[in-house]
């Protein structure tokens, strides 16, 4: 079936196919162009490979159950993708969240922020054939996983943000991962501004190609780093504070022309305020009551003693094992019975909580927030991150619908590489961080 | 693999020393070779593309397998890794890629969702890419970790040394 | 004298378009005239009100309800850093509104996935094709009598 640039193309002109199997598209885009020489004449964006129907799956999912799609649109910050669609769940509900929650949500979703910036720009430096750029950040980014991973128990898919607080508390020797995964990106930014700012090949890759003015910007509905570039001031952090992010002290970045190379500048400049929200948050967060943190006997030295005696003492063990949190549960979640799992330990040794927990997951009861529709946003990776959700009072969302930073984005890449030539196409696909997962949903 | 050594000479002096001559079987040199230089084209569509990036990169780094050269040419490539979730959609690009890639190949499913359609029970998502083109080594996990993705590595070559080396080029049917 | 807020200045604007407002949880929201669609949200673009940005534009479902569908404007402004949602509903057998592409430029592209998502027609789309699924695929999968599996393969699957 003829596309239609197909159709409307000029005969003297060449036709050019980019993806979806294309390593700078990502895997998941495809661009026809129209070319005189090199020139573009015209073009046409189609997406859609990596549509997976998560909006309809979300529908016969539970409030609870669909909390790992949300992990998947977004992949590069899952975290903020929980964030946004536990909010606004809780939106709905009136949920009030522990302090000491809100405090490791703001670092977690500021180290995905950070993660996501990190491999948009290694993708797009790599692109642009700055291979140690690359190599550069997937280090960087290791770190920071590394302390993702100590916390939520996994790299990416997390599920870590639920529905009133958060899953587990932060590991002991948190801090010291963290200072580590701190101090390994700071000199690795420190690097890339090295590499790239003054680079020769990289300036007339990216300066002033791509050029987007403020007022189409905003007619795109463009977001986040990228609105921000264009030197319009929007920040879903300042504008609607959520968190504790008012409380902190920050500042957002902006650009002055829209071109690539300011989208760059932007992400590498948003990367250190994150930097600077997460050292903060790290120091404010409030600490568990003296009580609940001195620990015990190790785990080894407690089955050891077992042989011979009964151990009565309090055991030490990981603050994020399953079935040994109850008491944690009021510094990380909400005190409403139904909103949240109910703890293990309950579960597993009275009735009552046996019950809790059935009732928590059987089908028709469970969370079910009241009728309605509500709208809310946080600041993802690449701008607002908005979930609209219909609720029919039922305990499985009627509609969800996601408000994908990114599909505003793509949609002005016909228009910015109009007229430029075929190389430009990869620095402003790179820039304008394109996550298939989000895009197609 | 035997080695042996060749009388050449029956002058005991002019025999040349141990270990310079080796006699295996062809198949399964053939298999050594193929199964340390594997091109691979990393056919990246989703989420699991982020640990194919850190399975790529410094911290794990493939290359120490022996998989090292990422061929963005299916021409050029011996190993297919199909990583992330194939859509409906997304379903005749990959099956043009892979009969593009010259024989020998292997195709890796690399997740849950390419190995079986995950989580993704749906309209729009191909339940396991094996319904459209035969798969060697199935990596499970969502997403899997690098180190899963190394040992899966590790499995396919294993495969590769111990399997019948097509060395005239053949069509396979599948 | 009290400011009013854009929901009463609206009302009083448009006092037969609208049909309803509604301050729930803090999101105000307008449920208003098909017809008067275009003329609001000009109204609204236009300065003072000043809502420049369309952030996000999709239909809900109501299967078994009259009229079924209904199409979800949520608009920014930002100067006055304020959402507003507005909403218009769609008759099952009239699928026809009025395109936003006029006034936004994102509205092409979402206009298109709502058209492929739901089968909404958008009056005055200058291109209005599928944008998630293929051509000749048959249905619309986020409607609700689409069934969740029930999967349009391109090319033969083995079993």
């Amino acid at each position: 079936m003829p596309t239609r640039i197909q159709k409307e193309a000029r005969p003297d002109t060449m036709l050019l196919n980019m993806g979806p199997s294309h390593p700078a598209m990502h895997g998941t885009i495809r661009i026809m162009l129209e070319l005189d020489g090199e020139r573009i004449l015209n073009s046409e964006v189609e997406v859609g490979y990596l549509h997976r129907g998560f909006e309809k799956t979300c529908e016969h999912r539970t409030y609870f159950n669909l909390l790992p799609y949300t992990d998947r649109l977004n992949y590069v910050s899952p975290l903020i993708n929980n964030l946004g669609y536990v909010m606004t769940v809780e939106k709905m509900l009136g949920v009030v969240v522990p302090e000491r929650a809100q405090h490791i949500r703001v670092l977690m979703s500021e180290l995905s922020r950070i993660s996501d910036h990190l491999t948009c720009l290694a993708a797009m430096a790599m692109e642009c054939g700055a291979f140690t750029v690359f190599l550069y950040k997937m280090k960087a980014r290791e770190f920071i996983w590394d302390v993702i991973e100590q916390t939520t128990g996994a790299r990416m898919t997390t599920s870590y943000i639920r529905i009133g607080g958060v899953r587990a508390d932060l590991h002991t020797d948190f801090d010291v991962v963290l200072k580590k995964a701190v101090a390994e990106t700071r000199g690795v930014l420190k690097d890339v501004h090295g590499l790239l700012d003054k680079n020769k090949i990289f300036l007339n890759r990216t300066r002033d190609v791509a050029v987007m003015s403020p007022e189409d910007a905003v007619a795109y509905g463009w977001t986040g780093p990228c609105l921000r570039s264009t030197g319009v001031l929007y920040d879903v952090r300042k504008a609607f504070p959520y968190l504790i992010y008012d409380r902190l002290n920050w500042d957002v970045p902006l650009g002055e022309r829209g071109d690539n190379f300011d989208r760059y500048l932007v992400r590498m400049r948003e990367m250190e305020q994150s930097l600077r929200i997460v050292e903060q948050a790290a120091a404010r967060i409030p600490k568990t009551s003296p009580a609940l943190t001195a620990g015990g006997i190790e785990p080894s030295a407690a089955i050891r003693d077992s042989r011979r005696r009964r151990v009565r003492e309090a055991v030490a063990l990981s603050p994020n094992l399953e079935g040994s949190e109850e008491y944690r549960y009021p510094d990380i979640l909400a005190s409403d019975k139904g909103y949240v799992v109910p703890p293990k330990e309950e579960t597993y040794t009275s009735i009552e909580g046996l019950i809790n927990h059935f009732k928590f997951f059987m089908r028709g009861h469970g969370i079910r927030p009241p009728k309605g529709d509500v709208y809310f946003a946080v600041e993802g990776g690449n701008g607002e991150l908005g979930f609209y959700i219909v609720s029919d009072g039922t305990d499985r969302p009627y509609r969800l619908h996601l408000r994908a930073p990114c599909f505003h984005i793509v949609a002005a890449l016909e228009q910015l590489i109009r007229g430029r030539y075929v190389a430009d196409v990869i620095p402003t696909f790179g820039s304008m961080n394109m996550i298939g997962g989000e895009l197609d949903r | 693999m035997g080695v042996t050594e060749k009388h050449m000479s029956r002058d005991k002096k002019k025999r040349p020393p141990a270990g310079q001559f080796i006699t295996t079987q062809f198949n399964s040199l053939l298999g050594w070779a193929r199964k340390f230089s594997l091109f691979h084209y990393p056919f990246v569509t989703a989420c699991c593309g982020m640990e194919y990036m850190s399975a790529a990169c410094a911290h794990f780094d493939i290359d120490r397998f022996g998989a090292g050269w990422t061929r963005f040419s299916p021409r050029q490539s011996d190993m297919l890794l199909v990583v992330g979730t194939i859509t409906h959609k997304e379903a005749p690009v990959l099956r043009t890629v892979y009969e593009q890639m010259t024989e020998p190949k292997w195709v890796v499913a690399f997740g849950t969702c390419a190995v079986s359609g995950g989580i993704y029970d749906n309209y729009a998502v191909v339940q396991g890419i094996d319904r459209i083109i035969p798969v060697d080594i199935y990596i499970p996990g969502c997403p899997p970790r690098p180190e899963t993705v190394l040992d899966g590595l590790l499995k396919l070559q294993e495969k590769i040394q111990h399997q019948d080396q097509d060395w005239r080029w053949k069509k396979r049917t599948y | 004298m009290e400011e009013k807020d854009v929901l009463e200045r609206l009302r009083e604007r448009f006092p037969a378009e609208i049909k309803e407002i509604t301050r729930s949880l803090g999101d105000e929201a307008a449920v208003i005239d098909k017809a008067a669609l275009l003329p609001i949200v000009t109204f609204l673009k236009q300065k003072p009100e000043d809502y420049a940005m369309l952030l996000d534009l999709t239909c809900v479902d109501y299967r078994g309800e009259k009229p079924r569908f209904e199409m979800v404007y949520h608009l920014f402004s930002l100067t006055g850093r304020a959402r507003l949602r507005i909403k218009v509903r769609l008759d099952e057998n009239d699928l026809w509104i009025a395109s936003l592409t006029p006034l936004w430029k994102n509205a092409h592209w979402l206009e298109r996935e709502v058209y492929d998502l739901f089968g909404v027609h958008f009056e005055g789309h200058p291109d209005l094709r599928r944008i998630f699924m293929w051509e000749g695929f048959e249905g619309h999968p986020l409607r609700k009598d689409y069934p969740l599996r029930r999967s349009q393969p391109l090319i033969r699957l083995k079993d």
